[in-house]
C-alpha cells in the first residue's frame, strides 16, 4: 500500500488531466485523497490478518474516495477481504480467488461489462491471467498484459460513467479508472517474488 | 487560478462553516460531518427529503434545505459524489420513522454511494425510497448507456416532492409525485468557458473565444458537440427546440420554465435568452405558468446556462406554490 500510495501521488496530475478529457477532472486528486487515508489507517493498525487489511482499506477507500471510484476500489478491496479472511500470507492460486471476488463485486456495483470503457477492462482480464497463469505466472509478462489491457480502453466508445455522456467523442481517450488499475496491478507486481 | 479560497483541499470545510454562519435560522452542520440539515431537524411527523453531491454546484443542494423543501443536503468534495457514510448520517439525522426519499441525480458516483447509503439505512431498519433524476435530454437515452444527466430540472424536485411531504403525506406518495417530476421535466445546456475545480487548479477543458459547447452537463465535463458561437436567440432555438422534440408538448399545455446560470453568466445575458424563449413557446400556443431566472444549479465559475420546461397539471401546480422558505428558494 506505501508503494501504492506513492505511485498514486505521482500520478495525480496524469489520472486528473485524463479525467478531464472524458469525464470531471478529479480522478487524481480522489485517488490521491483515499489512498493516504489507507496510509494514515494501516499505520494505526498492526495486521496479521490479510483479510481484515483489505477490509480496512475497502471502508476507508469507501468513505473517502467519493465520486465512482470510491464505491468501486472500495467494493473491490472489501470483496477481496473476504476470500483472504485469515490468512496470513497467499499463494497465486488465493489471489485470483480474491481477485475473482473483487470482479464480481465492481461488476454488481457499477453494472457494467467488460468492454465498456472502465477499470473492469483491466480487472477482469488481468484476473483470469493470474488464474490461467497459477504456478507458472511470469511477473513481467503480467504487468504487459495488463498494459495492454488499459491501453485498449483508448478505441473504446464508453458505455458507463460520465464518459457515456460524450458518446463516441469518448473514443481516442485511455479510460482514468483503467489507468489508476494498471498502477494498482503494477505496483502489487513490483512487489511480489519475480517467480 | 485566482479564487476567493484558503486551501484547495479546506473549500467545502469553509463553505458550509461560513453558510451555517449566514444562516443560523435555517442550517445547521452535522458536526464531523460535511451534511447541512434544517436548523431545527428532524421535523416531526413528515417524510424526511435528503438530496446532495459534489460541491461547486451552489445554491444546490443546502440552498434548498429548509421548510417545504429539503431537510438535509450532502456536500461532497467539489464535482465528486459525497460518501456512503456522510449520506448515511444525514438520512439518520432527518429520519423522524417516516420513512426518507433520497433524490439522487443519475451519474454512476451519485447512484453508487447513495445506493450504499441506502443499504447500510436499511440495515438499520429505516425506510428508504430513491428517485433518480435525469432531466437532460442532451444525453441520448439508450439501455446502452448510462442514461441521461440529472440537472437543473432537480430543483423542481426538491420543490415539488418537499411541498408533498409538508402536507404529511406518505413516502410512497412523496416518491410518486417526485417520479411525477421527473417525468415531466426536461432541461438543455450551453456553456462558452470551463471552469476550474479549486484542487485541479486549471481550467477542466478548453475551448476557443468563438466557440462553445452544446449540450453541456454541470461538472465541467465537455458537452455532446462543439460549435460556433451563436446569438442569445439562436441558442435559445437551439436548446428549447431539442426540449421540446423530446416533451412532445401540444398546444394549450402549461409549464413552468427555469432559466439558469451555470456561475459565470451575468443575469442580463440570462433574461436576454428568457425574452426568446418566452416568444418561441407562445408562437407554440405552450402557456407559462412561472418563470424562474437566476443561478439554481451552478457549475463554479463557469460561463454557460441551461432552459428546463416543467410541464405542470393541477396537483404541480399547487405544490409549486405550496409555502417554502430556504436560503435560495421562498415562495
Amino acid at each position: 500500500m506505501e508503494a501504492l500510495n506513492a505511485q498514486i501521488d505521482k500520478q495525480k496530475e496524469y489520472l486528473t488531466q485524463l479525467d478531464q478529457a472524458i469525464g470531471d477532472g478529479d480522478h487524481g486528486i480522489n485517488m490521491t485523497r483515499g489512498f493516504k487515508e489507507v496510509i494514515n489507517k494501516i499505520h494505526q493498525t498492526a495486521y496479521d490478518d490479510i483479510g481484515k487489511l483489505f477490509q480496512d482499506i475497502g471502508m476507508t477507500l469507501v468513505s473517502k474516495v467519493g465520486g465512482a471510484s470510491g464505491p468501486l476500489y472500495g467494493t473491490a478491496f472489501i470483496k477481496a477481504g473476504q476470500v483472504l479472511k485469515g490468512k496470513q500470507g497467499i499463494t497465486i492460486s488465493e489471489l485470483g480467488q480474491a481477485l475473482q471476488e473483487s470482479v464480481n463485486g465492481i461488476k454488481l456495483r457499477g453494472k457494467s461489462q467488460v468492454g465498456d470503457k472502465t477499470m473492469l477492462d483491466v480487472w477482469e482480464p488481468v484476473t483470469k491471467y493470474i488464474q490461467q497463469s497459477g504456478n507458472t505466472l511470469n511477473i513481467r509478462k503480467l504487468i504487459s498484459y495488463a498494459r495492454e489491457q488499459m491501453e485498449n480502453t483508448k478505441g473504446l466508445e464508453a458505455k458507463k460513467g460520465r464518459a457515456s455522456f460524450l458518446g463516441k467523442r469518448s473514443i481516442g481517450h485511455l479510460d482514468p479508472g483503467a489507468v489508476s488499475s494498471y498502477l494498482l496491478f503494477e505496483t502489487l507486481c513490483s512487489i511480489l517474488p519475480e517467480n | 487560478m485566482k479564487k476567493l479560497i484558503n486551501n484547495p483541499e479546506q473549500v467545502v470545510r469553509d463553505m458550509i462553516d461560513g453558510m451555517v454562519f449566514a444562516h443560523p435560522d435555517k442550517l445547521k452542520n452535522l458536526p464531523g460531518t460535511n451534511v447541512l440539515i434544517r436548523a431545527h431537524a428532524p421535523s416531526q411527523g413528515k417524510v424526511a427529503l435528503v438530496s446532495g453531491g459534489g460541491s461547486g454546484h451552489e445554491p444546490s443542494h443546502a440552498g434548498y434545505v429548509g421548510a417545504g423543501m429539503l431537510d438535509a443536503a450532502v456536500a461532497g468534495e467539489v464535482f465528486t459524489s459525497p460518501t456512503p457514510d456522510q449520506i448515511l448520517e444525514a438520512i439518520k439525522a432527518v429520519d423522524t420513522g417516516n420513512g426518507v426519499l433520497l433524490i439522487i441525480k443519475n451519474y454512476s458516483g451519485d447512484l453508487m454511494n447513495f445506493e450504499m447509503a441506502a443499504e447500510l439505512a436499511e440495515a438499520e431498519g429505516i425506510q428508504v425510497a430513491k428517485v433518480i433524476v435525469n432531466d437532460d435530454v442532451a444525453v441520448e437515452n439508450s439501455t446502452y448507456t448510462t442514461g441521461r444527466r440529472g440537472i437543473a430540472g432537480t430543483v423542481f424536485v426538491h420543490k415539488i416532492a418537499g411541498a408533498l411531504a409538508e402536507k404529511g403525506a406518505s413516502l410512497k406518495e412523496v416518491e410518486q409525485v417526485a417520479n411525477k417530476v421527473i417525468q415531466h421535466v426536461r432541461s438543455m445546456g450551453v456553456a462558452f468557458t470551463p471552469c476550474t475545480v479549486p484542487a485541479a487548479g486549471k481550467p477542466s477543458f478548453e475551448i476557443g473565444e468563438t466557440e462553445m459547447e452544446i449540450g453541456i452537463g454541470i461538472h465541467g465535463e465537455p458537452g455532446t458537440h462543439r460549435t460556433a458561437v451563436a446569438t442569445a436567440d439562436e441558442i435559445a432555438e437551439i436548446l428549447l427546440s431539442r426540449i421540446l422534440d423530446d416533451m412532445k408538448l401540444i398546444s394549450g399545455d402549461q409549464v413552468a420554465v427555469m432559466i439558469n446560470g451555470l456561475g459565470g453568466t451575468p443575469l442580463m445575458e440570462l433574461y436576454i435568452l428568457n425574452k426568446k424563449v418566452s416568444q418561441i413557446l407562445k408562437n407554440r400556443n405552450i402557456s407559462v405558468y412561472d418563470t424562474y431566472v437566476g443561478e439554481y444549479m451552478t457549475a463554479i465559475e463557469m460561463a454557460g446556462c441551461s432552459i428546463t420546461l416543467l410541464k405542470l397539471d393541477d396537483q404541480l401546480i399547487e405544490l409549486l406554490e405550496a409555502p417554502a422558505d430556504t436560503i435560495a428558494w421562498k415562495k
